[in-house]
């Protein structure tokens, strides 16, 4: 049995999965089932000013039947008087002490509102805060959410007016609706955070109703753009706690969200830099149970792997990640096809003849059997037949041996400006 | 309600029993099943569908909601697809080539070839255009699958059509033959229906050779084409076939499909003998209209017998007995003409005959006698010999002889297809063979009488 006990920036949880500042924690009724089905920690839903909210707010994302690849929501923050969340809070805090509370803060870009309600939220017992400046809609409008967190300044000044004041480890969670996310996850640094949390939902669409030209969803045959979350978004979370992973002058824990849907994800997501995850849509479409996978498949992992502590994992991967220009020009892979497993559906032949480098041959065997066969001196090794192949272990992309030693292109480049700035004519 | 044993047969609504016994896919079942369509390159159902229906490409449309397109993609391939959907042995066709028979488990084809052409019945939707006259017309002589194959395409093609059925309605076997609750009525209606809006008139009632004469016909139409089918069952040759209760299966499903369902079977024992797919049909009609005890009696064994192993089940879920080995030999009746009794003997297998199958041999002093208040009789089909005479066609046995590349007669204005060339030993007589073969008249027709080409509304 591995430990799962997370510490990130001195906030403590029995195990690395917490949820996600958003509808599963919005009251205490709620966050108390989850903690009783086994959620290590919780991010209260976004405390500040009570909200309005609109009627008609999720929408979905299904792909080839499947109902919630992605997910799409407006609700705004909590629209419960603060008191209430804070007695309930305390409540929670009382009856599961060695869970972790941490509470979502958003109000408007004051130091006297924020530390106004530090104060108060410290006062019921909090673990930590998570200044929201991800939320994208509604809230950006005001100034607030996402539309602080777009600009470096901002964050850094929140953060510093937060610092001044809180007690408990203060966690910064940022928008992904900008260029460069490292920036602002430098500037929550450079305010004093003791830890990022990223992502929160991207700006979206969910869809146009063909029937009706409604979008989706809509209110009263109006939309406006939401948060999209899900299993579609976590490559591009996992990409961002990745950059700022590897970034050097981002040197606080990262909470990692956004498309976590098993324990799978969460070890993805740890070996690339994140101290815990957040999740959020996978609850909402199943329910607060899944949790219990999620911590068994994740100590199985461990206990298979012989690894003590789950977080021993994290940042495993982080070197292994870098820029485009240092991976090695010269390595090579080639697909190869084990035709005894293949099914003859010929979908990796298609997907290479139409769009790749058309080097899998359909072919005929001693016996008149069809069998694919791939050309190895034309395969690039993109992996696209693997992709659509839709059998295990059909095909497998093997390493050649061409014997060319590594180059990377910046190694090039390099030896290319060595070579041109050399006195000496080498071509001669 | 009282029902038999297991069966499920209701005894007193007998008409119950005749409603299509498999639901099809609900929305949600297709929506499911086409999405685990691998939507395979040059794929294997393909080619193991008769007519060639791009089966990938008719699933695709289902998951993407286009069933309007999925079913002309069906339709298109194959004039009668909505019976075909529902008769195929899919098994041994499109699903048995399915590449997923390797990993997991095939695709339904059959059920989602059925749930978009029954988009297609239930939305009235009309799928096709005539093509644009062009002065030429062809009679189409028996308006079964083949017949309505061809014409639909041959209209299609811009020819002024005309089917003569001597039957109160078209579609043959789909209309008459299958039993309701494999194919109900309505699904083959609405093909005949899709063959008619194409401007094709369908002279119902209409018997050629009797009502309009064969000089007739090659004088008035450019191309004929024979599509009659066969006949009903042969005599056994044994004592007693006249009796009172004694019945050609043939008639005896066709009565099913034809008015009410009748109780003169219910409590009764009957015996079907032979073992074919319309054995099976006469079987579980029999049982569904009541009959206490349906036995088959076949003289080879199950492994000789031409019914599918899908109907074998179907019929044993029925509780139809099966007496392998037993050959008839003397229908007995009482002294009102009335049939009794099924004299019959065993049987051994000897030496192969020239089909391949064991030759049955009877074994000496084996008789013995079963009561029965109907025999059915369903060891095959007689051939329409007068008639294919009457066109001066050369045959063999009933068997209309054909070019095999453009199906044409000894008559190069007359092709034929379907079961009136259907020989022994040819493999299977499906509804989907004789779709195609129309398909491909039409092409030889229009290859022969127009042979600039025409492109395909």
């Amino acid at each position: 049995m591995a430990d799962l006990s997370l510490n990130l920036a001195g906030i403590k949880s029995p195990n690395p999965f917490w949820l996600a500042s958003a509808p599963p924690t919005n009251s205490g009724y709620q966050v108390q089932r989850a903690f009783e089905a086994g959620w290590g920690g919780a991010v209260w839903k976004t405390l500040g000013e009570p909200i309005l909210n609109v009627s008609s707010r999720f929408a979905a994302v299904g792909f080839n039947g499947q109902n919630v690849a992605g997910f799409n929501n407006i609700e705004l923050i909590t629209d419960r008087p603060l008191e209430v969340n804070l007695k309930e809070i305390y409540e929670t805090k009382k009856k599961f002490p060695n869970h972790a509370i941490i509470a979502s803060l958003m109000v408007e870009p004051t130091q006297e509102k924020w530390h106004e309600i530090v104060k108060k939220v410290e006062d019921v017992g909090v673990d930590g805060l998570e200044l929201n400046f991800g939320c994208p809609h509604g809230m950006a409008e005001r100034g607030m959410g996402s539309a602080s967190g777009q600009v470096p300044e901002l964050v850094e000044k929140q953060t510093a007016w937060v610092k001044e004041v809180a007690e408990t480890p203060v966690i910064v969670k940022l928008t992904p609706n900008i260029t460069d996310i490292t920036f602002t996850a430098e500037a929550a640094v450079k305010g004093g955070a003791d830890a990022v949390s990223m992502i929160n939902t991207i700006n979206s669409l969910a869809g146009v109703d063909i029937d009706t030209w409604d979008t989706i969803p809509n209110v009263a045959g109006k939309g406006a753009h939401g948060g999209y979350c899900g299993p579609a978004v976590k490559p591009i979370a996992l990409n961002m706690v990745a950059e700022c992973a590897r970034h050097p002058r981002i040197n606080v824990p990262i909470s990692g969200m956004g498309g976590v849907s098993s324990w799978r994800e969460a070890v993805e997501f740890m070996l690339m830099g994140a101290t815990g995850v957040q999740v959020c849509t996978a609850a909402m479409h199943h329910g607060f149970s899944i949790v219990e996978d999620m911590k068994d498949g994740l100590n199985n992992y461990l206990d298979e792997k012989g690894i003590n502590s789950v977080m021993d994992l994290v940042g495993q991967s982080v070197e292994k990640y870098s820029d485009w220009g240092n991976l090695d020009l010269n390595h090579q892979i080639v697909a190869k096809i084990n035709n005894d497993v293949c099914i003859n559906c010929n979908k990796c032949h298609i997907a290479c003849e139409d769009t790749s480098h058309q080097c899998i041959d359909m072919l005929k065997d001693e016996q008149g059997n069809d069998i694919l066969k791939v050309r190895e001196e034309d395969c690039v090794g993109c992996n696209l037949c693997s992709i659509v192949c839709p059998v295990d272990g059909a095909i497998d992309m093997v390493e050649y041996a061409n014997g060319k030693p590594p180059m990377t292109w910046n190694e090039r480049q390099a030896a290319i400006g060595a070579v041109s700035s050399c006195d000496v004519d080498l071509i001669k | 309600m009282t029902t038999l044993k297991s069966k499920g047969i209701s005894l007193e609504n007998l008409k119950l029993n005749f409603e299509e016994v498999h639901d099809g896919l609900n929305a949600q079942e297709a929506m499911e099943e086409s999405n685990r369509c691998l939507y395979c390159y040059d794929a294997p159902c393909i080619k193991a569908c008769p007519t060639g229906i791009d089966i990938p490409k008719f699933i695709k449309k289902i998951a993407s909601g286009n069933l309007k397109g999925s079913a002309t993609t069906i339709m298109s391939a194959n004039p009668v697809g909505a019976s075909c959907a529902r008769v195929c042995p899919t098994e041994e066709l499109c699903e048995g080539a399915c590449v997923l028979n390797h990993s997991t488990e095939p695709i339904v084809i059959g059920d989602l070839q059925r749930f978009a052409t029954d988009w297609a019945i239930k939305n009235e939707q009309i799928l096709f255009k005539p093509g644009e006259k062009n002065g030429r017309k062809v009679a189409v002589v028996g308006g079964g699958p083949a017949g309505l194959s061809a014409a639909r395409e041959l209209a299609r093609f811009g020819y002024e059509v005309t089917i003569f059925e001597a039957a109160e309605e078209a579609g043959g076997l789909d209309t008459y033959g299958i039993v309701s609750f494999r194919l109900p009525q309505d699904i083959s209606r609405w093909e005949v229906d899709q063959v008619e809006k194409l401007d094709v008139e369908i002279r119902t009632n209409t018997r050629v050779g009797t009502d309009v004469t064969f000089d007739e016909l090659a004088e008035q139409y450019d191309s004929i084409v024979l599509t009659i089918g066969m006949g009903n069952v042969p005599m056994l040759g044994i004592e007693g076939e006249n009796l009172e209760g004694v019945h050609d299966a043939i008639e005896f499903v066709k009565r099913t499909k034809s008015g009410a369902i009748t109780k003169e079977l219910l409590g009764k024992n009957v015996v079907v003998v032979g073992a074919g797919n319309t054995a099976i049909d006469a079987a579980t009609c029999a049982a569904r209209k009541g009959a206490a005890d349906v036995k088959i009696v076949y003289r080879r064994t199950a492994k000789e017998m031409t019914a599918y192993e899908f109907e074998y089940d179907f019929a044993k879920q029925d509780d139809v007995e099966f007496n392998w080995l037993t050959q008839p030999i003397e229908i007995i009746g009482d002294n009102t003409g009335k049939v009794t009794q099924l004299k019959c003997v065993k049987m051994d297998l000897g030496e192969a005959d020239e089909d391949g199958r064991r030759r049955p041999v009877p074994v000496e002093n084996s008789e013995f006698n079963i009561e029965v208040d109907a025999v059915i009789k369903a060891i095959g089909q007689s051939r329409y010999t007068d008639l294919i005479e009457g066109f001066g066609l050369d045959h063999e046995g009933g068997v209309v002889k054909v070019d095999p590349e453009t199906l044409q007669t000894s008559n190069p204005n007359v092709y034929a297809a379907g079961d009136v060339i259907f020989a022994k030993g040819q493999g299977e007589a499906m509804v989907v063979t004789a779709a195609q073969q129309g398909k491909e008249i039409a092409m030889a027709i229009h290859k022969q009488l127009d042979p600039t080409p025409t492109a395909i509304i």
